[in-house]
């Protein structure tokens, strides 16, 4: 990626508190990172078995101010030598976007420096080219979280299509519900690979949903099924259920992905999101972009999930062909990715 | 020392200005709600009518709740991050104190009651004291007929104030020592919070950024069902 950095803005301040993670990170030009810090709130969050949007916005109010500190101190500079602030305003829920934008709004109004309003799906995007800042353009970028599931095509910073997403649950939402179901806790995610180490992917013929769209999803049929077959299986190892049920959704999200690339002329592939860190998903991936003789690129854990380094990193490209945002930008819970 | 206060724990965004020698400035929309849009905006306002730069506040104080949640919020989190990026104290003041405070001229009880949705209100007692007023009563979460019960309790006459109050009028005007007090001084607003800030800061009494909590007076709903769940 090349563009010219504007000279005014280069150490950007990023927040983001759209779901269950507190963030804040200092990031350079949108390539170095000074600091990222993520206070996570799953243990809060756990006995519900899933995020209470109430309980996000508490923690953030809690967590904010002391994140925000350590993201400072840890990238070594004072206050005054941020360029601007950059916080997530959507997609996410709107009692939690709302914490991180008014604290954004302020620290920048206050510093007298420049907000600018971050999307937070564009911001996964970037997230990769933290880690990897020459990976090569047009590039298919699988998208799977707790709250989205999405296939895009990333052509140029700030030129993206939206290939595909889910039409119903997204990826991590069925992860979620299936470790429910087979009693595994929450997260999900991670409950089921780790179970599914010891289970047998093919002894349970799952359905592989495939919506009329060639690049869309669906995970709810999936999930029924799940449920459908431990009712009448009673006696089913739960390690061959999760195997198969993941070993299901891994099947429908890496044919996909690699049909996009192969179709659309990708240099290569890369994952995003939270479910990004299932260990199946990446080894298969990587297995088919051999195959393909594509580019894979899988980011660490880390900069899959939500963070701020990623908000910051879009906020600096955001603002070379937007500038800075109003002060009186507001929460868009439904945001969604800007395409062409 | 200059204080700037922020309150937007109802359908009001507030924010004023001032020091010792009173308010300088002050900015409010009472039912425009977008809190988080407008508020900014209104902090950037309110200092240039005032002609303060932000880097002479001394203290940030903030209305604490209870209130509507989400605008609370707003305010909370902007008042910490103005706090933080100043380096300076900040100060807390509970919603009702500051409705109360609005009325305190008056011999009578007073009883603020902000609406607090789902058919609750949030209520405390005050009496005037010199130089301002005394909260008598913690701050509580209840119905209106459970704070209308209360009320016949007190052999007092009473000034009732606050939206709570005028949002449930039919079930507290019937009483025969109640007096209810118009919308213009339903809310709490910045001009109290700022004079009533200005009193503490010269105790010294501040709360650092980090350990500002708000006053929700009410679990989130998730807690609420699961508290319900495991009893039954
Ligand atoms: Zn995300």
């Amino acid at each position: 990626m090349t563009s010219d950095p504007s000279p005014s803005v280069s150490r950007i301040l990023g927040i983001e508190t759209s779901c269950d993670e507190t963030a804040a990170a200092v990031v350079v030009d949108a390539r170095q990172v000074l600091s990222s810090v993520v206070s996570s709130q799953i243990d809060l969050h756990a006995q519900f078995g899933g995020v209470v949007p109430e309980i996000a916005s508490r923690a953030h109010v809690e967590w904010l101010t002391p994140v925000v500190a350590q993201a400072l101190v840890e990238a070594g500079i004072g206050d005054d030598h941020v360029d601007a602030v950059a916080a997530t305003v959507g997609p996410g829920l709107v009692g939690a976007l709302l914490v991180g934008v008014s604290a954004a709004k302020a620290l920048a109004l206050v510093w007298g420096v420049p907000f600018i309003a971050v999307n937070h799906l564009e911001a996964h995007l970037y997230a990769a080219f933290l880690e990897e800042p020459d990976l090569e353009l047009p590039l298919v970028v699988l998208l799977v979280s707790g709250g989205h599931t999405l296939l895009v095509l990333m052509e140029a910073p700030g030129r993206y299509r939206l290939l595909g997403s889910t039409i119903d649950d997204a990826a991590g939402e069925a992860f979620d519900k299936v470790a429910r179901f087979l009693g595994l806790g929450y997260p999900g995610g991670p409950a089921i690979d780790a179970v599914a180490l010891h289970g047998d992917p093919s002894a349970i013929a799952f359905p592989r949903a495939l919506p009329d769209e060639p690049y869309d999803f669906s995970f709810s049929g999936l999930k029924t099924a799940v449920v459908n077959y431990v009712r009448k299986h009673p006696d089913v190892a739960t390690e061959d259920v999760a195997a198969s049920f993941q070993e299901a959704v891994v099947d429908v999200l890496v044919t996909k992905a690699r049909r996009a690339a192969r179709e659309l002329g990708a240099k290569g592939l890369c994952l995003g999101g939270g479910v990004a860190a299932n260990s199946q998903l990446r080894e298969r991936l990587l297995d088919a972009c051999v195959a393909d003789g594509l580019h894979a690129f899988l980011p660490s854990r880390s900069m899959c999930t939500d963070n701020a380094a990623m908000v910051a990193a879009a906020g600096w490209w955001r603002y070379q062909s937007d500038g800075p945002s109003p002060l009186d930008t507001g929460a868009y819970p439904n945001l969604a990715l800007p395409t062409i | 020392m200059l204080i700037l206060g922020i309150d937007t724990a109802t359908t009001q965004v507030s924010c004023a200005v001032g020091g010792h020698e009173g308010v300088l400035a002050t900015t409010s929309s009472t039912r425009a709600k977008r809190h988080a849009e407008n508020l900014t905006p209104a902090i950037e306002f309110t200092c240039r009518q005032a002609r303060v730069e932000l880097s002479e506040i001394g203290a940030i104080a903030v209305d604490l709740g209870p209130g509507l949640f989400t605008g609370l919020r707003v305010g909370v989190a902007s008042a910490k991050a103005m706090a933080q990026a100043l380096s300076v104290p900040m100060i807390g003041v509970p919603s009702l104190d500051l409705v109360a405070f609005g009325v305190r001229f008056t011999p009578r009880l007073i009883v603020a009651c902000l609406d607090a949705r789902r058919g609750e209100v949030f209520s405390a007692f005050y009496r005037q004291v010199p130089g301002g007023i005394q909260r008598l009563t913690d701050h509580v979460c209840q119905s209106p007929d459970d704070l209308e019960s209360e009320l016949l309790a007190w052999s007092e006459d009473v000034l009732l104030v606050g939206d709570g109050a005028l949002r449930y009028r039919e079930v507290f005007e019937g009483l025969r020592k109640v007096e209810i007090v118009g919308e213009e001084l339903a809310y709490p607003n910045a001009t109290s919070l700022v004079m009533l800030a200005h009193a503490q800061a010269l105790r010294e009494q501040w709360v650092r950024p980090w350990n500002l909590e708000p006053l929700y007076l009410r679990k989130p709903d998730a807690e609420i069902n699961w508290s319900t769940r495991d009893s039954s």
